[in-house]
């Protein structure tokens, strides 16, 4: 790693005031992408801004109508939340799937979503379920949030502090795994809530989106049979060493079946 | 059966330290004043290299010296010295080009040291290497060995044409090919080997220090035997990378998380912190980070074969016949251009009868990291060959595949046996062994296990090998044992633990026959200083050949106490026996202890100089004879067609791995070894593109087998003595690898054939076969 100067603010506002003084901030949730990042000296941020104390973005809340999770929850905190397991099993069923254990009690749910890396699990599930995205300055609406390749809409210096989930009836996540990563080939996010389905689709594109054609055919009759002519075009699908856009394409209409069955 | 005797699974003496995180690694040791080295390496696999500018680097604070070829040659660190290389065809030798520590005018493979920096610390250097700058002409790289070489894209050396090293052969070709022109059947098949990379947990490490007064170095690194390591540095058949002399150069190996034949060898860092630890006047310590392990550890297999086999229409083989590439790399590593070639081909006809075979081999010379021995080294290609040309005549002749193996073994009264390539085989029982698996494989209601997986829309397939090794050979083998005045036993051992095991192995061999408890007995490793030789592990000969050795130094050392006991006992030494530890007079029963006998040399006044203190013992055991351990694997999977994906079902292995020192150790071994074997078959491949850049040089994309990867396995032995050493055993280290790969590989070949979807290289990965699966569905 290259030399840098650490900071831990205990408060919002102080680790904003930390960004805009330093020359090249970064911030540091669980570092599971970014501490790898520095060691392979792909990054010389001036400063690493610790958000861990910061007690008020650790909490989950669950409400009539929505949960929310603070942006520093770790994988584990949502995978074991017994809250989280009783409102929205699927949630907590992707976060268990989450790289391995050692991963899972570092990394968290901000992080994740902040970086929006077109392989990771959470922003099929923030799709699906029209999650909204609250910052240190504004909310965001999920279909405004996922801009790109490693791009969202957040601002220099703008921090996540929270994420809110409609509650749904039910929901499903099927993941196809990186034999070597175990990030997220194809991973397929199905939620259900007064008969409108949302089909989002992680690891497949440059970044999380829908699949519009397949939520009108599942909202008017439930089941594999009614999808099953519906091919998610693979031209603008990844292809890499362990994957084509053919192959990809392919696990799509899979990992959708998988999830339908599932609910049911 | 005495506690330690054979067969007793004693658990692992070393297991506390290394489970505990006590072991000492060379990376751990921190010497006072220690200094840190960092390689600029090749980020080009193929360029003349212009000019270096290494202002900025030496410039930086913190920084003690950078260092180029140059400065190296003028030091007297000359190069990286060949081993063993194949004569050609036509019986001449080999010009094996230069190996040079640090490029010289071209760089050859992307991570070849180009330069090196010494610091003060880590990060210094490292800062440092950023700044040297490098001008490269950068030259059409040769990645691969079916590359064409036209006639202006300059070779990668100007002496080798074509960039083949050396074309070998073995066998009789003349008789084979008559044999294959009168053949009713000859049944053929294209193989790839894929190429591997090592990845021990421990990446490598090393630690030099130079002592002017006595102009000598001290070594330390994790390898597979110090003195080995020595001999290539120093002077071995006349080559050397150094201008230091045997008894100058003191090398010890600390403990060593994993080698499987790639830390064997002398690789330019080591030779680099010599030459830096005299340059620098400190002690130098080097160490890979895991990207620098994938780049530059020494790779394993990468072969191409064509195989053919001439059998009669019943199925009996007739005769073999295999053409091949085996890939050595930029550079010709110690044992790179016989791993392909002299050390396993012999082994092709595997455990069949054939009257005739001939094998020929090009080495070809590419713009990679360079290649050597990896677990197996040379037998695992041979028995992947053998053993899938054999499942294919099953096939295309409609034979059962145990069937069409029983029908060509060697049998048991044919013993020894001497192959058409030459090898002699000792002893075996492959028949017996072979039924054991199938029955508990269930091999023969296989079918009705395949339509249930049908009907739940999955493909089955099962596969066998039926694999055969040659290890644990010579040429020879130390060990020198001495008991202490405390009564402790010290067992100072020529080969080196890698993880395998050998200090509870040699231990328990020693308590066995000494009588002494094993927790009184340590054996030490590694220290040229403490230990006379050593020839090394590798080839799994540890046991059969360092074993044997502790035996017989046991025994003469038990010898040599017989005169002291009949002094003590006042006998005469042909009334005496040994048992149990005591020395006894057979009539009367007085007995003295072996410890006590020991105690009593220290007593100088009593006995003459003659004996030994401590009953200090060594011998040398010579291996005239390899040994020849032989088995089956039977793998069960399902794939599911939709993804590609497998999962296993059943995993046998009954195996012959001679009479069994400790199962617990034993049944480590081959499990560890077939993991690494499934690993090839299904998961791992280093892949270079056409560019020459390793393009999985990490775990985020090169497939590393986790736990859950892996079968369950149900392992079983019998054990069929080997004649070639003492203690009647065959080396187990590599046995598992050697029988897994084939296994696993036909398991998916049986499940693609029953929708007649075709065949897959290795790896055999879920997108390869979802394809295959696809096209034959379509058709």
């Amino acid at each position: 790693m290259y030399n840098f100067n650490y900071k831990k603010p205990s408060s919002i506002s102080e680790a904003k005031s930390i960004f805009s003084s330093c020359d090249d901030a970064s911030y540091i949730a669980g570092g599971m992408t970014l501490i790898p990042t520095l060691k392979q000296r792909l990054a010389m941020p001036s400063d690493l801004i610790d958000l861990s104390s910061i007690s008020e973005l650790k909490s989950i809340k669950v409400e009539e109508e929505c949960i929310t999770v603070g942006a520093m929850c770790s994988h584990k905190q949502i995978s074991e939340s017994d809250k989280i397991r009783t409102a929205l099993p699927a949630l907590s069923n992707l976060a268990s799937m989450i790289g391995d254990p050692q991963v899972r009690n570092r990394g968290t749910i901000g992080g994740s979503v902040a970086n929006s890396d077109p392989s990771a699990d959470y922003p099929a599930a923030l799709l699906s379920l029209n999650a909204k995205i609250y910052t240190s300055e504004r909310t965001i609406d999920v279909e405004d949030f996922f801009i790109g390749l490693f791009e969202t809409a957040l601002n220099e210096g703008e921090i996540v502090t929270k994420i809110s989930f409609p509650i749904c009836e039910k929901a499903s996540y099927k993941k196809f795994p990186n034999p070597a990563s175990g990030y997220a080939v194809v991973g397929a996010f199905l939620s259900m809530k007064n008969d409108i389905i949302r089909v989002a689709i992680t690891g497949a594109g440059p970044k999380v989106f829908r699949i519009k054609q397949m939520e009108e055919k599942l909202s008017k009759s439930f089941s594999t049979d009614s999808i099953k002519d519906i091919v998610v075009s693979h031209d603008d699908l990844n292809s890499d060493l362990h994957a084509s856009s053919e192959y990809r394409s392919h696990l799509i209409n899979v990992m959708v079946n998988r999830a339908v069955l599932e609910l049911t | 059966m005495g506690k330690f005797g054979m067969g007793q699974p004693i658990r692992r003496v070393e297991d506390e330290r290394f489970l505990k995180g006590f072991g000492e690694y060379t990376d751990d040791i921190k010497l006072s004043d220690q200094t840190y080295l960092v390689v600029h390496r090749s980020p080009y696999a193929h360029a003349k290299i212009k000019s270096i500018d290494l202002s900025y680097a030496k410039e930086t604070d913190g920084v003690l010296g950078v260092f180029v070829n140059k400065d190296l040659e003028e030091e007297g660190f000359l190069c990286i010295p060949h081993d063993v290389v194949p004569n050609g065809i036509d019986g001449n030798e080999v010009m094996v080009p230069k190996r040079p520590i640090l490029a010289q005018d071209k760089v050859r493979y992307v991570g070849e040291p180009i330069a090196i920096i010494v610091a003060k610390t880590l990060n210094i250097a490292r800062d440092a290497s950023e700044l040297i700058e490098v001008d490269f002409e950068e030259l059409t790289p040769f990645p691969n060995m079916n590359t064409e070489i036209s006639s202006n894209s300059e070779p990668i050396f100007k002496e080798i044409k074509n960039n083949e090293l050396v074309h070998w052969s073995m066998g009789n070709k003349d008789e084979t090919d008559k044999i294959f022109s009168k053949a009713r059947k000859i049944i053929s098949i294209n193989l790839i080997n894929n190429r591997i990379a090592p990845t021990a947990l421990e990446p490598r490490a090393v630690i030099s220090e130079y002592d002017d007064l006595n102009d000598s170095y001290t070594l330390r690194t994790g390898s597979q035997g110090s003195h080995k390591l020595r001999e290539w540095i120093t002077g071995k058949n006349g080559k050397k990378a150094a201008d230091i002399k045997p008894d100058k150069l003191r090398v010890i190996c600390p403990d060593v998380g994993g080698g499987f034949g790639m830390k064997n060898f002398l690789f330019n860092e080591t030779l680099l912190t010599l030459f830096a630890s005299k340059a620098i006047g400190k002690p130098v310590k080097w160490k890979a980070d895991r990207t620098e392990s994938f780049l530059n550890d020494t790779h394993g297999r990468d072969q191409i074969n064509f195989a053919e086999l001439a059998l009669s229409e019943d199925g009996k083989f007739e005769a073999l016949r295999v053409s091949s590439k085996g890939n050595v790399g930029a550079y010709v590593s110690q044992f790179g251009a016989m791993i392909p070639t002299m050390a396993g081909c012999g082994m092709l006809c595997g455990c069949y009868k054939i009257k005739s075979a001939y094998v020929d081999v090009k080495v070809i010379i590419t713009n990679t990291t360079p290649l050597d021995a990896y677990r197996g080294a040379g037998r695992p290609e041979s028995a992947y060959i053998i053993e899938r040309l054999v499942d294919k005549a099953a096939d295309e002749l409609k034979i059962d595949r145990a069937e069409i193996r029983k029908l060509n073994f060697i049998e048991p009264e044919e013993f020894p046996f001497e192959t058409a390539l030459g090898m002699k085989y000792d002893s075996g029982e492959y028949k017996k062994i072979l039924s054991l698996a199938t029955k508990r494989a269930n091999w023969n209601t296989f079918a009705e296990r395949r339509v249930e997986s049908e009907k739940r829309g999955m493909l089955r397939g099962i596969g066998m090998s039926y694999y055969i090794e040659a290890c644990g050979g010579g040429p020879t083998e130390f060990k020198t044992i001495a008991i202490k005045i405390d009564g402790s036993v010290i067992i100072s051992s020529g080969s080196q633990n890698n993880g395998q095991g050998h200090e509870t192995a040699f231990a328990q061999i020693a308590a066995d026959t000494l009588g002494i408890e094993m927790d009184k007995i340590e054996v030490i490793m590694g220290d040229t200083e403490k230990i006379e030789a050593g020839i090394g592990t590798g080839g799994s000969r540890a046991l059969a050949a360092g074993g044997s050795a502790t035996l017989s130094t046991c025994q003469k050392l038990i010898n040599k106490g017989k005169s002291v006991a009949a002094t003590l006992l006042q006998s005469s030494e042909d009334k005496i026996i040994f048992e149990n530890g005591f020395y006894k007079i057979m009539d009367t029963g007085s007995t003295v202890s072996l410890l006590d006998v020991a105690k009593a040399t220290y007593d100088k006044k009593t006995f003459s100089e003659d004996i030994e203190e401590g009953l200090e013992t060594s011998s040398e055991q010579v291996m005239n004879a390899q040994t020849f351990p032989n088995g089956c694997h039977i793998c069960e999977i399902e794939i599911d067609p939709e993804t590609g994906v497998i999962s296993f079902i059943n995993y046998i292995i009954e195996d012959d791995i001679g009479r069994i020192l400790n199962p617990l150790m034993l049944e480590g071994q081959i499990l560890g070894g077939a993991g690494q074997g499934i690993g090839q078959a299904l998961y791992e491949e280093a892949i270079y593109d056409n560019n020459g850049q390793l393009v999985n040089g990490s775990f985020m994309d090169y497939i590393m087998p986790r736990a859950d990867n892996l079968p369950s396995f149900n392992f079983n032995y019998t054990e069929v003595s080997s004649p070639s050493n003492k203690l009647g055993v065959k080396g187990a280290g590599e046995a598992g690898t050697i029988g897994a790969t084939p296994a696993v590989a036909n398991a998916v070949i049986n499940a693609l054939n029953s929708i007649n979807a075709k065949p897959i290289d290795m790896p055999m990965t879920p997108i390869k076969i979802w394809k295959s699966i696809k096209e034959a569905r379509k058709s």
